[in-house]
């Protein structure tokens, strides 16, 4: 397993720090608080390094260990940062009995990197996700919040290059 | 209030949102004010209509057209046309249906896919703005909770919860009145009512398209079923990745709120409830409902052993009932209209209607609600319109995960609880995946494994370590290296991780491995034995090659090669390398002249 320590810096910006401190305040009478409060953090950080989730831990009084141990059970929280496009290839049942493997393929070839890795530049990470429920417009890519449906796997080239502009 | 002479609905459901209905509907705004309209006319943005194929989908009133596949280009021809002209644009009505040559009637009940439901969960959906609760107090909202809360005994409310016969539309089935039964007889200083809108099904999508239609009823529903056990506080378990039900949910918790219908002395009869969202974080098995109530919680979301069951044993170690988005939406149909009016629609042991979302090899891909015991065959082929492109139907596939593949030969079976566990399959959430001959069936089982092997929690064993080796054997099978026995060993290793299995999920995963093997042995022994996959679709038992007689030296294929396999020269038939293919099937689909084939 890879050292968690090797993610992350070792402190954010004065201004992630400030948004920090005020979603532990506003989590700090809630039963439970733990996920709503690594949701909110993620927004924050873009992802979770180690440092953060260590301050997780100490903010709540909840052991680091038990801290990653969430963050890697649940698929929402990365470890790693995400790209300035997040792109993600449903693979859900619908999209997959119409061709997401293919379509999976031919993304992996246009960014040159695989499920779960950041390019280089930083402007594309690619992940795999379970069904976002348009099955309507199967298969389909979302790059962030856009929703790229009824895609064929010729149709993958042109598809980045309007954020690459 | 102000009053207009028509309405337009948009569809604002995450399909037709995705198609840009939101862009649609200011598109309209600004046509609507060029042309003076802006008082005459207004724009409403609904939940999903369901026929999500045909999106976006817009319904203007009193005429009640519908319109589909709806541009925004489209959008000043309407206005011009329909509302300054009272012409109906022909052109975006429904093609293809039965009312294709007739310009009288272009309302829904022409549309087969429409006219053969029967709309309970879904009643509002489509017909409402979900953002406004006017909207869902004047179609009778929250009548049932007043009437449950000051005309009924919390007993009288299970009584007719029981009677009506409605049962658990998220998977198991249970009997709902039963459930809210066990946990009202549990005395505590504290009690729960939660609902599970963690749809992690791949392919099922009618919790959240209840969520982002009809928010109110879900809230209703959970008052009225709080009120039942004596709980004063509920939570809604909802994904993470459906931001717009979120959204909705969260606006409709406000409202309610705001109106006094939730919250403290709910009409003045001392009855205390309150609401709160707790988002999931991607994990399946917190549909599970002890994982679900874990992850509430905070911790990582494994399932607990039962007994102690929920109603006993629940959230914080208090008495909880959880129920689905769609078992909750029946609730106050069921309040208003009575237990009989319930209980005659439907099967003798299935009562009222299911939601399903259709999708895959099906023409009409969308979200449609039959009553219990309506065929398979009705469904696929009288609503849902068949299968496209001429290929023929091979299998259909219920319950997601934990369900299984049902063939050709029994798609005359009647869809209810108990027919199609007797089939090896499940009802669950109500996902209905449609496939068709290109469709492998060991190619559908393994994904279906490769997808629980990702999900299993881990706690257990026999999921966290049997599932695996059967994705690791199918794996063997469909990359052409089967051996002899290897059938018998899956068989052996379901059964065992079926029996042994802490939670539904792993008890549950081994049904598309059996259901496929039980309908479609032979597609397993081929894979072995002749090493043949028939719906070509297994990478490693097929090549790609170039038919010479039909290839006409255009190059179009080794320009679109990503990985230069192909060469060729003029005059000369071109040539796939082996060695370097990967077989993306980019060429097969780019060739003009169907000169490549999958062998």
């Amino acid at each position: 397993m890879a050292d968690i320590r090797a993610c992350g810096g070792t402190q954010g910006t004065p201004e992630q720090e400030r948004r920090f401190a005020e979603i532990i305040e506003k989590y700090k009478d809630t039963q439970g608080e733990l996920i709503p409060v690594l949701h909110e953090v993620q927004e924050v950080y873009g992802y979770l390094p180690f440092f953060v989730q260590k301050k997780i831990g100490e903010a709540l009084g909840i052991p680091m260990a038990e801290v990653y141990g969430v963050v890697t059970f649940y698929t929402q929280f990365s470890l790693k940062p995400k790209g300035k496009f997040r792109v993600s290839v449903c693979m859900g049942t619908a999209c997959y009995v119409k061709g997401s493997q293919e379509v999976m393929l031919m993304v992996k070839e246009a960014l040159g990197i695989d499920v779960g890795e950041c390019s280089e530049d930083g402007l594309f990470s690619l992940d795999s996700c379970r069904c976002i429920g348009a099955c309507g417009l199967a298969p389909v890519v979302m790059v962030n919040d856009d929703v790229h449906g009824k895609l064929r796997a010729e149709d993958i080239k042109g598809l980045f290059s309007k954020y690459r502009m | 209030m102000q009053l207009f002479r028509s309405h337009i609905l948009v569809c604002g459901g995450s399909s037709c949102t995705a198609s840009k209905s939101e862009q649609i509907i200011k598109e309209f705004d600004s046509h609507l004010k060029a042309n003076g309209l802006e008082n005459e006319v207004q724009v409403v943005k609904t939940g999903c209509f369901g026929l999500c194929a045909q999106g976006p989908n817009i319904v203007i009133y009193p005429e009640g057209a519908n319109y589909f596949r709806v541009k925004v280009e489209d959008v000043k021809e309407i206005v011009e046309e329909h509302l300054v002209k009272g012409k109906i644009v022909k052109r975006l009505l429904a093609t293809g249906d039965k009312n294709e040559n007739t310009n009288e009637d272009y309302s829904a009940n022409s549309i087969e896919f429409f006219a053969r439901q029967m709309r309970i969960a879904l009643r509002n959906c489509g017909v409402i703005n979900p953002e406004d609760i006017e909207e869902y107090i004047a179609y009778d909202g929250y009548q049932a909770l007043g009437k449950v809360l000051t005309t009924m005994t919390p007993a009288e409310v299970i009584e007719l919860v029981k009677k009506s016969g409605l049962r658990g539309r998220g998977g198991g089935g249970f009997p709902t009145g039963l459930k809210w039964s066990f946990a009202a007889g549990n005395e505590a200083p504290k009690k729960y009512v939660l609902c599970n809108a963690d749809e992690g099904d791949p392919g099922a999508f009618m919790d959240r398209s209840i969520l982002e239609g009809d928010p109110h009823s879900i809230i209703e529903a959970m008052a009225i079923a709080a009120y039942a056990i004596g709980s004063d506080e509920g939570a809604v378990y909802v994904r993470a990745e459906y931001p717009i039900a979120v959204k909705r949910l969260q606006i409709a918790i406000d409202q309610a709120k705001k109106l006094g219908l939730i919250g403290k002395d709910i009409f003045g009869t001392g009855f205390n409830f309150d609401l709160s969202i707790r988002l999931g974080a991607g994990a399946f098995v917190c549909g599970e409902e002890t994982a679900l109530m874990t992850s509430i919680e905070g911790h990582r979301g494994e399932p607990r052993p039962r007994p102690p069951f929920p109603a006993a044993k629940g959230l914080w170690q208090s008495p909880t009932v959880l129920n689905n988005v769609e078992t909750y939406a029946n609730v106050p149909q069921i309040i208003l209209n009575g237990a009989e009016w319930f209980s005659n629609i439907g099967t003798e042991r299935s009562k009222g209607t299911k939601v399903f979302a259709i999708s895959g090899k099906i023409k009409n891909t969308g979200l449609l609600e039959v009553p219990m015991g309506t065929t398979l065959r009705e469904v696929i082929f009288d609503i849902a319109g068949g299968i496209p492109n001429g290929k023929a139907f091979k299998a259909a596939q219920t319950g997601g995960p934990s369900g299984g593949c049902i063939p050709a030969s029994l798609i005359d079976t009647p869809i209810d609880y108990d027919s199609l566990v007797a089939l090896g399959s499940i009802m669950g959430s109500g996902g209905l995946i449609v496939m068709d001959e290109d469709n492998c069936m060991v190619d559908i089982a393994k994904f279906f494994l490769e997808f629980t092997v990702e999900e299993s929690c881990g706690k257990c064993p026999p999921c966290r370590i049997g599932t695996k080796r059967m994705l690791e054997i199918l794996e063997k099978i469909t990359s052409g290296k089967g051996e002899e026995g290897d059938i018998e060993k899956l068989e052996i290793l379901a059964n065992s991780i079926r029996m042994s299995s802490l939670c539904g999920l792993g008890q549950t995963a081994p049904n598309p491995v059996l259901s496929t093997l039980k309908y479609f042995r032979d597609e397993y022994e081929e894979h072995v034995f002749e090493k043949k996959c028939r719906a070509k679709v297994c990478k490693e038992m097929l090549k790609y090659i170039v038919i010479d007689d039909k290839c006409k030296f255009c190059g179009i294929c080794a320009k679109n090669c990503p990985t230069n396999a192909i060469s060729g020269e003029p005059k000369v038939p071109y040539l796939i390398d082996q060695d370097k293919c990967i077989k993306c099937g980019l060429c097969e689909t780019k060739c003009p002249f169907d000169a490549i084939e999958r062998k």
